[in-house]
């Protein structure tokens, strides 16, 4: 398949950073319940009343390609595979059939994800910057501006598992956009934070993205992609239902979920 | 054109491939400093929520021998070992450790998920930190060893030193064990259930308390496979080098160094062959 250039609101290069290429993700996951005896595929005799193991077919091949300095939004009701394939763009999922190709490492923000629970807000901003590759000292420099830009000066020594989940969720954006990457996913990362803090980090979005950064954002937030994606991306059941000017497909959007006005 | 072609034209590399062996070795080495920072932080964190912190790490083991001491010291009776405090104090130090890190190690990817599922990094740091974790609790344990051969009476000689290379040796057996671990348990999570108990029918089959050979006189096939029981091995080699009335064998030291080379190549090969599967969500 040969790539499409697709319409944008600004101008885009030719030269590709992401292609996904018929990706199909599927999850084996032992179930139990009622549900799980009638879609059990495996499964012992007697055990089979209460465990089955069950095959979620998350992403169901698609394929795509992201140009550079492209920023896309990714939409599409709960469970329809967006944070799947997300992950898969940054390649912390393993995919079972298809590949995904990148010009350089995407970093991925995740929800829910508390990085070292036991451990200082400060000590998860030095061991996320190890972790990812960055040096010591300039981690330790940056820990001001982090802590910062996070807005948790009070709260920084104390363990992460005291944290709430806005709190965690604004760190860890902290952490990532501390640094500028090629390729950032932001996966509805911001979406606990307060309007204070979306303001501001979705203006460092917009930076990353002008500075030749490609940034995917999922959001359930029409308005924020509408602030900061040139393109979004619609996935229903993990299949791709549109593709295009973010406008249009956000429009399509709500006429499908019933919703008319755009928050 | 296909997409991967057109892919590959552009320079664009696949995400989430598992590297050849050399270059996922050195990112690994690149971010050591990674491995040490996290293994540092961690065992403070352990240490600082209880009342005695760090000497815990000494008086665990200290009570642990302490107590096998009284049982066993009382059951064996006359068949107790020679020197029989220090004997004991060597054995349960150093398995202490060896099992410390096969533990560890086991619980190093499942239960740092959250790092796992947030971050790109190679995995092997996860075990090879929980190692690092275990020497930073054997290193105050070495030093009571030495204490307790001391106390004991033992001669000081020049041959205390080669407790050093020894030393090396098992941390290098221990991270291939860890690595091993780390891998079996995302594979069958049941596992972590049967740990425990390897970790006692080792100890009880590994001469930590008794005299192998005055046990096994009558079992000679026995005694020859135990010679080559690493754990045995490293404990018979640290009495050797301290407790008097035994000694080192150059099969000990070739054996030692056989187990610390095999055990760590195998768990590096056998940890990263899976590297593409650690965060997978079954």
């Amino acid at each position: 398949m040969a790539a499409k250039i697709k319409k944008s609101t600004r101008p885009v290069s030719d030269k590709p950073v992401v292609v996904v290429d018929d990706v199909h993700i599927i999850y084996k996951v032992f179930s139990s319940g009622r549900r799980a005896t009638k879609g059990a595929t495996t499964g012992r005799k007697s055990f089979s009343r209460k465990l089955g193991l069950r095959e979620v077919h998350a992403v169901k091949g698609l394929s795509f390609t992201v140009f550079e300095g492209e920023s896309v939004g990714i939409i599409g009701s709960n469970g329809s595979g967006k944070s799947s394939l997300m992950r898969a763009i940054a390649g912390l999922t393993p995919i079972q059939g298809g590949a995904v190709y990148a010009s350089a490492k995407p970093a991925l923000l995740g929800v829910g994800a508390v990085l070292l629970p036991n451990l200082s807000g400060e000590k998860n901003i030095l061991l996320g910057g190890l972790a990812m590759g960055f040096g010591r000292k300039e981690m330790i420099e940056n820990t001001d501006a982090i802590t910062k830009f996070a807005g948790l000066d009070e709260f920084i020594d104390l363990p992460m598992r005291t944290y709430s989940s806005g709190m965690s969720a604004r760190l860890r954006f902290a952490i990532a956009a501390s640094r500028d990457h090629d390729i950032l996913i932001i996966d509805e990362a911001l979406a606990v934070g307060d309007q204070e803090f979306r303001n501001r980090s979705e203006a460092r979005m917009r930076e990353m993205r002008d500075s030749a950064g490609t940034v995917f954002l999922v959001s359930h937030s029409m308005k924020s992609i509408l602030d900061t994606c040139t393109r979004v991306i619609w996935i229903e059941k993990g299949e791709l239902i549109m593709d295009g000017d973010p406008l249009e497909v956000i429009n399509a959007y709500n006429v499908h979920t019933g919703s008319d006005t755009i928050d | 054109m296909s997409l991967a072609d057109y892919a590959r034209e552009h320079g664009l590399k696949r995400v989430g491939a598992r590297p050849a062996l050399l270059e996922y070795l050195a990112e690994a080495w690149k971010r050591r400093d990674f491995a040490m920072t996290m293994a540092r932080f961690n065992s403070e964190a352990a240490n600082a929520r209880n009342r005695l912190g760090r000497w815990w790490t000494v008086l665990l083991p200290t009570v642990q021998a302490l107590v096998y001491g009284l049982i066993f010291g009382v059951l064996m009776g006359s068949s107790r070992p020679d020197n029989y405090i220090p004997f004991l104090f060597t054995g349960v130090f150093l398995y202490s450790f060896i099992s410390g890190a096969f533990g560890a190690g086991a619980g190093s990817v499942t239960g740092n998920l959250g790092l796992v599922r947030s971050l790109s990094f190679p995995r092997m740091l996860l075990p090879v930190q929980a190692t690092i974790q275990q020497v930073f609790n054997l290193l105050p344990q070495m030093v009571l060893l030495l204490l307790t051969w001391v106390v004991f009476a033992q001669p000081i000689t020049w041959a205390w030193l080669l407790l050093v290379p020894i030393t090396l040796l098992m941390v290098m057996f221990s991270t291939g064990l860890a690595l091993i671990s780390a891998r079996l348990t995302v594979h069958v999570q049941d596992l972590t259930k049967l740990i425990p108990f390897v970790v006692r029918i080792v100890f009880y089959t590994s001469g930590i308390f008794f005299n192998m050979e005055r046990v096994l006189k009558h079992y000679p096939i026995a005694l020859e496979i135990e010679k080559y029981n690493p754990i045995y091995v490293f404990v018979s080699l640290a009495r050797g080098v301290g407790v008097a009335g035994y000694t080192t064998t150059t099969f000990m030291w070739v054996a030692a160094f056989g187990w610390a080379f095999l055990t760590l190549g195998l768990g590096i090969v056998f940890f990263w062959k899976a590297e593409e599967r650690y965060g997978r969500e079954d």
